[in-house]
């Protein structure tokens, strides 16, 4: 199980390093997103999938899968989650402002 | 009372807080702001004073047993760290009254400065690899607002470029927690520390310590990975830089130096040799860079490069003298870069232009100004009374030591170049025929900016001179990082 996973978070980062190196905002975007995707699997499987039960105490019998990684990702989901707000806003903003979503134009002076 | 060491976050979060309620009182932000820096100074003092006396303070939330909670460390070289940044910040929110414009203090500029030194000074306190990554983000979550609040074209431009190489490395960051977690099995970082010395550190462990390393290098823009920082800091307005160049990088920098003296220590072979390296690679390219433009800002910016590879050198070298030297180095590089940071923004605003070769003759019109920026050159380049001078020192002497005769010689000449550059600032702009001074701003604005960058100065001055007094701390910093088994110690109490 595990090694299908690490496959896929495999999949996911390659994927989201191809959207990265684009010259679109918004491609970039959705690869810090698929990225973020990845990163979480990544916690999820590194805590040993296959086996143990939900860690509810008083609803099952146990031996429990590992619950640390579960509030890790929880942290990480909701920090990500806020970044790509901001950076959403913000790449309308810019798109907005220098009237381009082309990175390549996305260039300033030196003196400014 | 240990729960006292919590007071460097929780003081300026809350304060923040309490900002949020009235962004448009610019009077009553400006007063609870610098009320809030002041007394979080003085705790921090006290702190220092009292790990000197006691030894390394720890608490752990929710008096948990101690590799299961979320553990806060207060030793000397965090404790040295964070007054160092609550200094600059109090200094800066100073500077920023009359330079930042009453728009900017409107639109949550103060809660933005007060979240990112909780962010800071999160960093330095945590014990626990994961909260460190928190604190991270809470920190680059305050940035990207400072770096992109104005909405001016440029900022939103360069603003991106910074926030998605954040993004990169923090994702980074977490895909090396969790290897880390798979290997070892734990969070807090004493823990972590006794468990690679029973695995008497892996392979694995030491791909960990490059992936960190990368992870640290990106935020404290190390050789390969600085590419991002010239253009980034060039565009927000001159306190948020002097911030972001003072606090920023060097979080990355403990960082790097934190991991390298507690984790990896029991194979450097690879991994501290990789260190020098870059360290020393990244001096290059900060010299290539600081001689290349004739941007005032860019000059000292890129000076930010150079002390990055210094302070990494000194940690390379795994000895008394090299860790002390970078503590001490690090301490004087935060002061010195917003002083520098805070002059050359006077320079700007008393000639309109960032170009050097746009200006001249500032010297008879501003002759304070001209001598204290002289004065905090000299400093930045280590000429011996003054504040840079005993860190490079223990740093080379660390270097020699260790038996890297070559890379120490590297470092002395690196200091030659810092001086040509920062002169080179002095010799144009402020000698030879008065050029474009455009006296827009009247005397006394001038003047209220000139009054905290002089006490700046003045304070790096004192920290060249008595560095005597200093050294019984920094001694028990470089303690701390040399003998992992002080700070492990005092955390798990065994």
């Amino acid at each position: 199980m595990e090694t299908l996973m690490v496959c896929l978070i495999g999949i996911f980062v390659v994927v989201a390093t191809y959207l990265l190196l684009s010259k679109n905002l918004i491609r970039i975007i959705l690869g810090t997103a698929l990225l973020s995707h990845a990163v979480h699997l990544l916690i999820l499987t590194i805590g040993e999938v296959k086996k143990g039960d939900v860690p509810l105490l008083k609803e099952t019998p146990g031996p429990y899968t590992d619950a640390l990684p579960q509030a890790l990702i929880l942290t990480a989901i909701v920090i990500s989650f806020a970044v790509t707000a901001f950076l959403l806003v913000l790449a309308y903003r810019v798109y907005a402002t220098n009237k381009t979503d082309n990175v390549e134009k996305l260039r300033g002076d030196e003196y400014e | 009372m240990t729960n006292f060491l919590l007071t460097p976050i929780i003081l300026p979060f809350f304060t923040a807080i309490l900002l949020m309620f009235a962004p448009k009182k610019v009077y009553y932000q400006r007063v609870v702001t610098l009320v809030s820096l002041i007394l979080t100074t003085a705790c921090a003092v006290y702190l220092i004073q009292t790990i000197h006396t006691e030894g390394i303070q720890v608490v752990t939330f929710g008096n948990w047993p101690e590799p299961f909670g979320i553990t806060m460390v207060a030793d000397m070289v965090a404790m040295l760290l964070v007054t160092t940044s609550v200094i600059v910040a109090l200094f800066t929110v100073w500077y920023s009254f009359k330079s930042i414009g009453i728009e900017r203090e409107k639109f949550f500029y103060y809660p933005g400065v007060l979240l990112m030194l909780t962010g800071v000074n999160g960093a330095f306190l945590t014990g626990d690899i994961f909260n460190l990554f928190v604190f991270f983000e809470v920190l680059l979550m305050a940035s990207y607002l400072l770096s992109v609040l104005g909405g001016e074209k440029g900022q939103l431009r360069e603003s991106i470029k910074y926030i998605l190489v954040n993004v990169i490395s923090s994702a980074l960051f977490v895909i090396t927690v969790a290897f880390l977690y798979s290997v070892v099995g734990t969070l807090n970082m004493a823990d972590i520390s006794v468990k690679i010395a029973e695995l008497n550190q892996p392979g694995i462990i030491t791909t960990i310590g490059v992936l960190f390393l990368i992870v640290f290098g990106l935020k404290a823009a190390i050789f390969p990975l600085f590419f991002w920082l010239p253009s980034a800091y060039a565009a927000p307005p001159i306190p948020v830089l002097a911030l972001f160049g003072a606090l920023l990088t060097k979080v990355g920098v403990y960082a790097i130096t934190r991991t390298y003296t507690l984790f990896f220590v029991h194979d450097t072979g690879f991994t501290h040799t990789l260190l020098l390296v870059l360290s020393c690679l990244t001096i290059l390219a900060g010299c290539i860079g600081a001689l290349s433009t004739f941007n005032v800002k860019n000059i000292i910016i890129y000076n930010i490069v150079i002390a990055v590879g210094v302070i990494l050198y000194g940690v390379a070298q795994m000895n008394e003298d090299g860790l002390m030297g970078a503590m001490f180095y690090i301490v004087h590089d935060m002061f010195i870069k917003a002083s520098l940071f805070f002059l050359v923004g006077i320079m700007i605003v008393v000639t309109g232009t960032a170009n050097l070769k746009k200006m001249g003759g500032i010297m008879r019109t501003y002759p304070t100004l001209a001598w204290t920026y002289l004065i905090a050159a000299f400093g930045l380049a280590g000429i011996p009374p003054l504040s840079g001078f005993i860190g490079k020192m223990l740093i080379v002497e660390g270097g020699l030591a260790a038996g890297n005769l070559w890379s120490s010689l590297w470092i002395l000449l690196s200091s030659l170049i810092v001086l040509l550059s920062v002169i080179r600032i002095f010799i144009y702009g402020f000698w030879g025929e008065a050029k474009t001074l455009v006296p827009k701003e009247s005397r006394t604005h001038y003047k209220q900016l000139l009054i905290p960058s002089m006490l700046l100065v003045l304070l790096t001055v004192a920290y060249g001179i008595g560095a005597e007094w200093i050294t019984p701390y920094m001694q028990d910093a470089a303690d701390v990082l040399l003998h992992p088994s002080v700070y492990t110690d005092a955390v798990l109490k065994e």
